[in-house]
């Protein structure tokens, strides 16, 4: 009785230990899911061992908030006449959130250039994880970024306008623009071929869209041909909607156009960057 | 026996100018350790990354485990190790969370990839080191590191691209015997290599592949045949005594003896009793000579058996970290006067 019941413990544990263990169940979803979440941990991992990095994707914009509030700050009169610091976060947030996808870039580039994502391509894994897995980590770093922002600009004297809800929703309006910027430069990094060339082909992109907005000045300066840019192209758009949430006034259209630049952006720059990776890597 | 990998005719060309498989062909028998021999360019890598399904054929077939590389990718993907010469592993990671990370990538449960890491790190010797992101490893505990990443599922069939190239003599020995382990527990194994010694200790077939063919296939003791078992080089103070030299020794050799500026390379069966020979000769002759070494056939010799001329050693194209003594070049002038022997 005692030698049957050894027998059969050693044969259940002795298929476990040398059959294969990859189950072959599992929804196709699920283990992309399952797939993503390991390469989200991978890279929020590789942002604790350089501690440095994720210090410094916040130092910059800490820099400009005090740049704007303390420097220029008193020689720009925003257009609605409260205080330019409520005015300015807005921009802060974008401007952050949009250099910050250069590291999707850069991050992608550097995968690519040391092999790593070649050899995610002889793994059983989800092909799209890779890149979902990147632009969630990148996503998981802004709410960091953005969370120590909301900081800083408190204690530099911004105060929400429009009540908790309305800012919450202006905090998730700028993650969910991060999001999609993050796909854009997917693209870029795996078109790119290093990752220095990723960083500086990401520059001249992000600069003119970021600066010729309402993100730090009021647009009525402007020649109105540049106006119109300014407050079409997406970073505008972004900005006049999270304004709206942050500092309060009409929300529903801005709201509406920005979420309708992030959807569009992620309907042509998430198939564009699932190409490339299946070209590059 | 059944056959775990099939290469059928396998084509690549890379932009449209670079053709890195010609039609290569090659079966691999199940449980068995197969060599793909060649010098840097010519197309070993490249199988390896068709068959892995990396990168799809512009033509011919591959199948693992009969699962076609092109159609049922997926399915190869689930049976394959892959580990290479650039260790592909992430260097901000500990050697754990490496291993860990390529067994959640290939769906095994979280609690079988912790037991997986903490087996293979003791198998390879890492387990101190286990902990440390990957950045503090030398060259060969990432090799070590990468190849136990790749048999974190346990493979049928596993992929060696280059597993001990640029690695010292002692790394690349203690990468042997783990590999020869794996063989032991019955791991269909195809190894690229740029060093006749290594497939000959470890492979049981050899293809030996130059500008994207196989140029020969065999048993290493068939290939080895072709060669005589060592090779003795012979310097002379010049030219012409190692001309004068080479007509005295070539009865000591298995095959006419080869002349190069002043030295003469000589395929001998019994090694130290055809140095003794040799030596006796040279001095009746009262020939003197400058260097005298016994050595190993090397990829070297056995392209210039197969092929009548030396391996095209390019200093430019991924110039690898290389000992640059082992195994092929013997830093010997490669322009020498190819007024060879009497061959």
């Amino acid at each position: 009785m005692t030698t049957t019941t050894q027998t059969a413990a050693v044969e259940t544990r002795a298929p476990a230990d040398n059959a294969p263990w990859r189950p072959d169940g599992g929804s196709r979803l699920g283990w992309a899911i399952a797939d993503t979440f390991t390469v989200v941990r991978r890279n929020l991992i590789v942002y604790t061992r350089i501690p440095e990095f994720l210090f410094f994707s916040t130092v910059q914009p800490i820099m400009f908030v005090l740049l704007f509030r303390y420097v220029f700050g008193g020689a720009i009169h925003p257009p609605g006449g409260g205080p330019y610091v409520d005015y300015l976060m807005a921009g802060i947030f974008v401007q952050s959130v949009a250099f910050g996808s250069i590291s999707t870039a850069v991050g992608l580039s550097e995968d690519l250039q040391k092999g790593l994502l070649e050899r995610f391509r002889a793994l059983p894994m989800a092909r799209a994880a890779v890149l979902t897995g990147r632009t969630t980590a990148d996503l998981c770093r802004n709410i960091f970024v953005v969370g120590v922002i909301t900081g800083v600009g408190y204690a530099v004297g911004f105060r929400i306008g429009a009540g908790v809800p309305a800012f919450l929703a202006g905090i998730a309006l700028i993650l969910f623009f991060a999001y999609a910027m993050s796909w854009g430069f997917a693209v870029i990094g795996l078109s790119a071929p290093n990752s220095e060339t990723a960083q500086v082909m990401a520059f001249p992109i992000l600069f003119p869209l970021v600066f010729a907005s309402p993100a730090f000045v009021g647009v009525n300066s402007m020649p109105s041909w540049l106006r119109d840019f300014a407050t079409h192209q997406p970073i505008g758009v972004v900005v006049i909607a999270t304004r709206a949430l942050t500092e309060g006034g009409p929300t529903a259209t801005p709201v509406f156009q920005a979420l309708l630049w992030c959807v569009g952006l992620l309907i042509v720059f998430v198939p564009l960057a699932v190409r490339q990776y299946r070209r590059r890597a | 026996m059944n056959n775990a990998i099939e290469a059928e005719n396998l084509e690549k060309t890379f932009g449209g100018q670079v053709r890195a498989l010609a039609g290569v062909s090659f079966t691999v028998e199940e449980g068995t350790v197969f060599g793909l021999l060649g010098p840097n360019g010519a197309g070993k890598t490249t199988a390896v990354r068709v068959l892995t399904t990396i990168v799809r054929p512009d033509g011919g077939s591959g199948r693992v485990l009969g699962h076609d590389v092109v159609s049922e990718a997926g399915r190869v993907r689930s049976l394959i190790g892959l580990a290479g010469q650039y260790a592909a592993v992430d260097e901000n990671l500990t050697g754990r969370e490496n291993i860990f990370m390529v067994g959640r990538l290939n769906h095994l449960a979280r609690d079988v990839c912790a037991r997986r890491a903490t087996e293979l790190l003791e198998r390879f010797g890492l387990t101190d080191a286990g902990d440390r992101p990957l950045k503090t490893y030398s060259g060969g505990m990432r090799r070590r590191l990468d190849l136990a990443a790749a048999l974190v599922a346990r493979p049928s069939v596993l992929f060696l691209d280059e597993p001990t190239t640029g690695l010292d003599l002692r790394s690349r020995n203690d990468l042997w015997e783990m590999i020869e382990g794996l063989v032991d527990g019955g791991t269909t194994v195809l190894l690229t290599t740029q060093y006749l010694e290594e497939a000959d200790r470890l492979a049981s077939r050899i293809a030996v592949v130059d500008h994207g063919r196989v140029i020969a296939e065999g048993t290493p003791a068939q290939l080895k045949a072709d060669l005589g078992a060592t090779v003795l080089d012979v310097g002379l103070p010049d030219h012409a005594a190692a001309v004068a030299a080479a007509a005295v020794l070539a009865q000591v050799g298995t095959k006419p003896p080869m002349v190069e500026g002043s030295s003469i390379e000589l395929a001998v069966d019994d090694g130290p009793r055809a140095a003794m020979e040799a030596l006796r000769i040279l001095d009746a002759q009262a020939m003197s000579p400058t260097t005298f070494v016994l050595r190993e056939p090397s990829l070297d010799d056995v392209f210039l058996a197969l092929t009548g001329k030396r391996t095209e050693t390019e200093t430019d194209a991924e110039a690898l970290p290389e000992d640059g003594t082992h195994g092929r070049g013997r830093g010997r002038a490669k322009a020498g006067s190819p007024t060879g022997g009497s061959r």
